[in-house]
């Protein structure tokens, strides 16, 4: 009995003290809430420089709801757990903003805690807003509160058990979020620290381009490294990766040109890429985009991965006789016998990464949707890709993706139908 | 032997010169890559080359009918007052100026249309669906589909558009999204209140009697509208300026 009640207790204390554990790492770094009431008056400078910050972060890509009132909420972020809503932003009293300080604001965009004290959900990306610095916090803050109020509940997020409770949120927040701070690097330029800034911090360009482990969290040992987007399927290439996304080798005004056009004589953007171009970094200034690209250029890179062996190319699937027909037949029109597409107009596919990177994701993705380069400024009347979903099936799909990767000297793995069926 | 004639000469360069620019010509029918009509290949892939669409399947198509009521589709794909997740999609990124000139680029194309499919309904059928389509009811609050779309049926520029020549699939889709609100316009939305009205014989009384019209000589829209409408619509200028 009495070596019970000693388990008992021993249990009881390891339970207080993973507890206390778990609240003082939610709690860790946070500031003291002073102010707890909005301000009286804004600051016109500060609310403007708030406006470009929020297009810097891409605020409305969430926060505003297709065809909805701007930064009033709703649209909702699959992600493997559930649907998590976006809030509404707007300087509404009862249903956005109205309360907060810019205190409350700080330690959502710092910490990842709403007004009440509650943990906010990561699809929210405070762990990269974290590096925001106080000024440009308050900046957006002024903005937001700058913002007609629109009266529009917050949609309860749809999240399966545990996953829904806080409790879930606090032990996955002390195993995976700390808040940190931006330090710059003295050993380098003014311009590749505001571009270090801005790539790791506002643009939050990690939520997608890294991989993420089973409960969601960011990993690997390259910030940048890729990683297929969970749900929507597509794949967010690597950054450090010469045959994926690597822009270490190009001149910083084809980096501008692909984040301030859409399209660059390298490259162009589509999907979820095409959405970051749209809504964000079109609208940066030319010094903060080559700050980006001086970034972008300097990060660690990894090897290229190994060619796969001869026999297991794309070049010696039986499917490639079929998907150099359906090339000849659907595609050739525009990308040409070789390859070669036309400057402006139609992508070259020989030697496009796209088609040739280790994931077909992609690939399939857009032989599947099609879709239309971002319109921007630089590139107003962007040409199509057509959706061909309802003109192959799956296995048809299969082979023209195969061709593609063996096609003009690639040799990249071949695509199987069970793969095109995974990635629609 | 005197030397080649000027026109042999004149014939040799044209020669070298047809023989030069069929080389430089692509093997493929390709459109000239900074036109319109390559900048639309995503569209035709589904509504038919150059927006004709075949009347097999469920494409609408978008040749010829008026621009401002397909500049407004186009807005409402994007915004997602319309659902189909591929029109949603492929124009998410593009701009209002663009959408424009896309719908304006569709709108003036005059394309023959292929023959109408012929349908079968039961007389009753025939007999409602023309009622409804000339007459409507007015004890239900259903004006006559020809009130607005004009007494042709090929739409009233440049907001109306055209019934026919349409697959008789997609109208009771629209109708039903109609009904159900996953399709909607401009407020005052009168076409949601007018397919709400409506039960499920009547639209399909309505879209076979429809799909089975062969097409009149002119399937270009009237010009402009004649007439008051008989409901407020949103999204069309006239009844709008009325207001």
């Amino acid at each position: 009995m009495k070596r019970l009640l000693v388990s008992l207790g021993s249990l009881l204390t390891v339970g207080l003290l993973l507890l206390a554990l778990v609240i003082g790492l939610n709690l860790r770094g946070e500031e003291p809430i002073r102010q707890t009431e909005p301000p009286a008056v804004l600051d016109a400078a500060l609310v403007e420089r708030g406006r470009y910050l929020a297009l810097a972060g891409n605020c409305a890509s969430c926060h505003t709801e297709r065809g909805g009132a701007p930064f009033a909420g709703g649209h909702g972020i699959p992600t493997p757990f559930g649907t998590v809503f976006a809030g509404n932003l707007t300087p509404d009293e009862a249903t956005g903003l109205g309360r907060w300080s810019a205190d409350h604001f700080w330690r959502a965009m710092r910490n990842g805690r709403s007004r009440d004290g509650r943990l906010l959900y990561p699809a929210f990306p405070y762990a990269h807003y974290t590096l925001l610095t106080r000024e440009d916090s308050d900046a957006l803050y002024a903005w937001l509160r700058s913002l007609p109020p629109v009266e529009q509940d917050n949609k309860p997020h749809e999240l399966r058990f545990p996953v829904n409770t806080q409790a879930a949120l606090a032990v996955w927040r002390a195993l995976f979020f700390s808040p940190e701070r931006f330090e710059p690097d003295p050993s380098r330029d003014a311009a590749w620290n505001r571009g270090a800034y801005l790539v790791r911090g506002l643009g939050h360009c990690a939520a997608c381009h890294a991989e993420r482990n089973v409960l969601g969290a960011p990993t690997g040992r390259f910030e940048f490294g890729g990683g297929l987007m969970p749900v929507q399927n597509w794949y967010a290439p690597s950054l450090s990766q010469a045959d994926e996304a690597s822009v270490a080798d190009w001149p910083v005004e084809d980096i501008v040109a692909l984040l301030r056009d859409g399209v660059s004589p390298r490259g162009s953007v589509l999907g979820p890429m095409a959405e970051v171009v749209f809504r964000s970094t079109q609208h940066l200034s030319e010094p903060d985009l080559a700050a980006m690209a001086a970034y972008l250029r300097s990060l660690p890179q990894q090897p290229a991965q190994e060619p796969a062996p001869a026999e297991s190319t794309a070049a010696a699937s039986p499917a490639r006789a079929m998907g150099q027909r359906l090339y000849e037949q659907h595609c050739v029109q525009c990308h040409g016998e070789q390859g070669e597409g036309v400057p402006g107009a139609w992508p070259a596919l020989a030697g496009n990464r796209t088609v040739t990177m280790a994931s077909p994701a992609n690939l399939v993705r857009i032989l599947r949707h099609g879709g239309y380069l971002p319109a921007t400024a630089g590139n107003p009347r962007p040409h199509g890709m057509p959706p061909f979903g309802h003109v192959f099936n799956d296995e048809e799909m299969a082979a023209v993706a195969t061709y593609l990767r063996s096609a003009w000297g690639h040799q990249a793995a071949p695509v199987s139908a069970l793969e095109v069926f995974r990635y629609r | 032997m005197p030397g080649p004639l000027p026109f042999q000469w004149a014939l040799v360069a044209w020669c070298f010169l047809c023989g030069t620019l069929a080389h430089a010509q692509p093997s493929i029918d390709r459109p000239d890559p900074a036109s319109m009509a390559a900048r639309v290949q995503a569209c035709v892939a589904c509504h038919g080359a150059e927006g004709r669409a075949t009347r097999e399947g469920y494409f609408p198509r978008i040749a010829g009918k008026p621009a401002l009521y397909q500049y407004h589709q186009l807005l409402h794909f994007r915004d997602g007052r319309r659902r189909y997740g591929a029109m949603s999609e492929l124009l998410q990124h593009l701009t209002d100026d663009y959408l424009r000139e896309i719908a304006g680029h569709f709108a003036a194309l005059d394309l023959p249309h292929p023959p109408t499919p012929s349908i079968t309904l039961t007389p009753a059928q025939r007999e409602r669906g023309e009622q409804l389509v000339r007459v409507g009811d007015a004890a239900r609050g259903i004006p006559a589909c020809a009130s607005c779309h004009g007494q042709a049926l090929v739409g009233i520029a440049p907001a109306l558009p055209g019934l026919l020549g349409l697959p008789r699939d997609y109208l009771n889709a629209q109708l039903g999204a109609w009904r159900v609100g996953t399709r909607r316009a401009f407020e005052p939305d009168c076409m949601a209140r007018i397919a709400k009205a409506l039960d499920e014989e009547d639209i399909s009384a309505v879209s076979g009697w429809l799909a089975n019209q062969p097409m009149p000589a002119s399937t270009l829209p009237e010009p402009a509208l004649t007439q008051a409408l008989p409901m407020d619509c949103g999204g069309v200028p006239a009844a709008e300026a009325r207001r």
